[in-house]
């Protein structure tokens, strides 16, 4: 028996404890994120938000959790009951693997491999399929809108986002995102968000259109398009794209404190918590944006893409490398 | 018939075959309401679209058509005192007023001048709490929540005040045919008095959260532009017509009551744009708050209900036409009278359907986030409407 299990490479073991760990940390954050988004609305709302269920409300999202368990799961007439089903797992999968390639610490990672930007961002590109599935199979026009203008929204700001990652790529040499991340010192001012201030803006503005945050959530606009996409999903149907949605927004702003925020670089405290630090403020900067401004329109949201963060972007990535020929 | 047929069940029923006859493969048929967000009520427009472009509209009304005209016919005066207020819920007092003074001119009944301050004051306080809700839902529309959450804090601060005197938070039935139902005290006139005071501050957080956001101004402004002549058209009054540049207001037109002792401004933009029509509304509710202090200061003594108004009046035979500036515009009745105890005909003039009319012409060519922030804009409140 035991000899069986030695047989086992231990890059199998090391794969599949981190997953039920990445599992755990999705669940979590999103238990903790549906907390935080809400609170924080009511906050800027000046009303207490949820209060009910536990001490502060603070079992809201538990309960939630379980409403959504125990709702019908419902398939619309028409619809390709196959491709609708499987919409909302292609969504939440790759999002569970982008977190294998993430340094939570020095020591606290899945992988440390040299392609790790690369996989985080190939994989985050699936997410469009998957909204264009849900939107082409749920037999419902509003559904139809949001996918198609999911994909013309995805597509162009991947292209910016690409740019600006490649700026900062160009300037530590490497892919690798544990190397970019040690590259950078304990204090503020040795962070990539100093040299690159143009490209920690632009990839900002990327990740809420990739995430479809407010106030790019045109895929989803509840008030146009009564809900996008999901408009057909109950139950946990509708959980998974949600779930979905937050482990995005973990993975990106996991992202933007690698490249630009020191990752898990910090003075006195262990690494890990630096970097959860990080991440929970560029969340919540995500959170606060969300809940103060209006929605753009989506013709304004294409041209801010082609004509001023495509451009910008090029030029940050020359600027960027002149500098690193000099 | 294939499962991934857009046009499955699109058949549709009479509207939706009446708007579009032969099928078109290159077009969608989408039905915006009765059940849709930024609609308000149920009201259902007929759209039909290329990729997210509006090539034509049709608002298809009915849905909460309830008789309000016939009712008017079969019920005596007094009986029908709360069915104007629940046309327009928002503004309800404005209507309450119209059909009021139209039975008080009709009989010549004398409305003391302490009920003409005190219907002022109430109806401007009712205008502000409309214009406060149509700001909240507009900006909900244009995917901002957070106003809404504010908008209501004042808002209901104004119920409260109105509710100690009126007995009612939304559908108000206070005035009565020669006067009002109840006095007010001093204390409604502390409290209107220390909320007009708040709201002058609130004004100034409105307009740089909100109305200064540069995402704000990107949605509204040169969209939905409705030339003068449009509103001439199709009877655009109100906030619409004022927001095309003609300062056009039925309390400086027709002055009723004692309006025409204040002194107020009509705010009028000439850009005919959604953003006119939103900077209007965001002027009337601060120049409501000038006409509620004048009124405050100089509130005369007296009654509060002319003594002998009757109970159950009887008009003589004739008939009366009698308009009112509403939140939403011109408020009109036209009231028959045979000399019994209920009318012979009661017909209620709604703004909205006149300001509804013009959306086909105007939202052609525009995109489905346009047409949203155009009906906005329009402020409808749909059993208005449909009476």
């Amino acid at each position: 028996m035991i000899e069986a299990i030695e047989a086992i490479p231990a890059q199998f073991i090391v794969i599949f404890v981190g997953f039920l760990a990445i599992l755990a940390f999705v669940g979590l954050n999103a238990v903790l994120l549906v907390y935080l988004e809400r609170k924080i609305a009511g906050f800027i709302h000046r009303r207490p938000g949820p209060y009910e269920v536990g001490p502060h409300g603070i079992l809201q999202p538990i309960a939630d959790g379980l409403k959504l368990v125990g709702k019908q799961i419902f398939t619309p007439t028409g619809a390709d009951s196959y491709l609708f089903w499987l919409a909302p797992m292609i969504s939440i999968a790759p999002a569970l693997v982008c977190f294998i390639a993430i340094p939570f610490g020095p020591h606290l990672q899945i992988i440390n491999t040299n392609v790790g930007l690369i996989l985080i961002l190939a994989f985050t590109g699936i997410n469009v399929l998957a909204l264009c599935i849900a939107g082409w199979t749920s037999q419902n026009k509003y559904s139809l809108l949001g996918a198609a203008r999911d994909i013309s929204q995805s597509v162009a700001y991947e292209i910016p986002l690409l740019i600006t990652v490649l700026s900062v790529v160009f300037m530590t040499g490497t892919f690798n995102l544990f190397d970019i991340a040690a590259g950078q010192g304990a204090w503020p001012w040795q962070w990539y968000i100093v040299y690159q201030p143009l490209a920690f803006v632009l990839f900002f503005i990327c990740v809420l259109a990739e995430t479809n945050r407010a106030p790019f959530d045109l895929p989803e606009a509840e008030s146009e398009l009564t809900a996008g996409f999901h408009t057909e999903y109950s139950g946990m149907g509708f959980a998974m794209f949600f779930l979905a949605e937050y482990a995005y927004m973990v993975v990106a702003s996991c992202i933007v404190a690698i490249l630009f925020l020191g990752g898990f670089q910090g003075p006195i405290a262990p690494g890990v918590w630096w970097f959860l630090a990080k991440v929970y403020i560029v969340l919540l900067v995500m959170i606060w944006i969300r809940w103060t401004f209006p929605r753009v329109r989506f013709d304004q949201l294409l041209n801010i893409c082609w004509k001023w963060l495509i451009p910008l972007a090029v030029l940050n990535l020359l600027i960027t490398l002149a500098v690193i020929a000099l | 018939m294939s499962s991934m047929d857009l046009r499955l069940d699109t058949s549709g029923d009479y509207y939706a075959r009446k708007f579009q006859p032969t099928k078109r493969e290159d077009t969608l048929i989408l039905n915006m309401g009765p059940q849709h967000p930024s609609t308000h009520g149920v009201l259902r427009i007929l759209l039909e679209i290329e990729g997210e472009y509006i090539l034509r509209a049709d608002p298809v009304l009915g849905y909460v058509h309830r008789m309000h005209e016939k009712m008017g016919e079969v019920m005596s005066y007094p009986q029908y005192y709360p069915n104007p207020p629940r046309t327009d819920y928002l503004h309800a007092l404005a209507w309450n007023w119209a059909h009021v003074a139209a039975v008080e001119r009709l009989m010549g009944i004398e409305v003391p001048e302490r009920a003409e301050y005190i219907r002022v004051i109430t109806c401007e306080l009712n205008r502000i709490t409309s214009h406060l809700l149509w700001w909240g839902a507009y900006l909900l529309d244009l995917g901002a929540f957070t106003p809404i959450m504010y908008s209501f804090d004042d808002r209901e601060r104004i119920q409260d005040i109105l509710q100690r005197i009126t007995g009612s938070r939304l559908t108000y039935c206070y005035y009565r045919f020669g006067g009002v139902s109840d006095d007010i005290d001093d204390r409604f006139v502390e409290d209107t008095r220390r909320h007009c005071a708040v709201m002058k501050e609130r004004f100034k957080m409105f307009k740089s959260l909100v109305t200064d956001n540069f995402i704000l101004r990107k949605r509204v402004e040169e969209i939905g532009e409705i030339p003068l002549e449009t509103c001439r058209k199709y009877g655009a009054t109100g906030p619409v017509l004022r927001g095309s540049g003609k300062a056009y207001d039925v309390r400086r037109a027709e002055p009723y009551s004692v309006y025409d002792r204040f002194d107020f401004n009509i705010p009028a933009y000439d850009t005919c744009d959604a953003m006119g029509r939103y900077l209007v509304r965001m002027d009337e509710m601060q120049e409501s708050i000038k006409i509620i202090e004048q009124a405050l200061d100089t509130l005369p003594e007296g009654d509060y209900i002319h003594p002998k108004a009757p109970k159950r009046p009887k008009p003589p035979v004739g008939d009366i036409y009698f308009a009112l500036e509403g939140a939403r515009g011109k408020i009109g009745i036209h009231l028959v009278s045979d000399g019994g105890k209920s009318p012979y005909r009661i017909k209620l003039r709604a703004p909205g359907y006149s300001n509804l009319s013009l959306f086909s012409e105007v939202a052609q060519g525009t995109l489905i986030s346009d047409a949203v922030s155009i009906l906005g804009s329009l402020d409808l409140v749909i059993p208005e409407i449909d009476r």
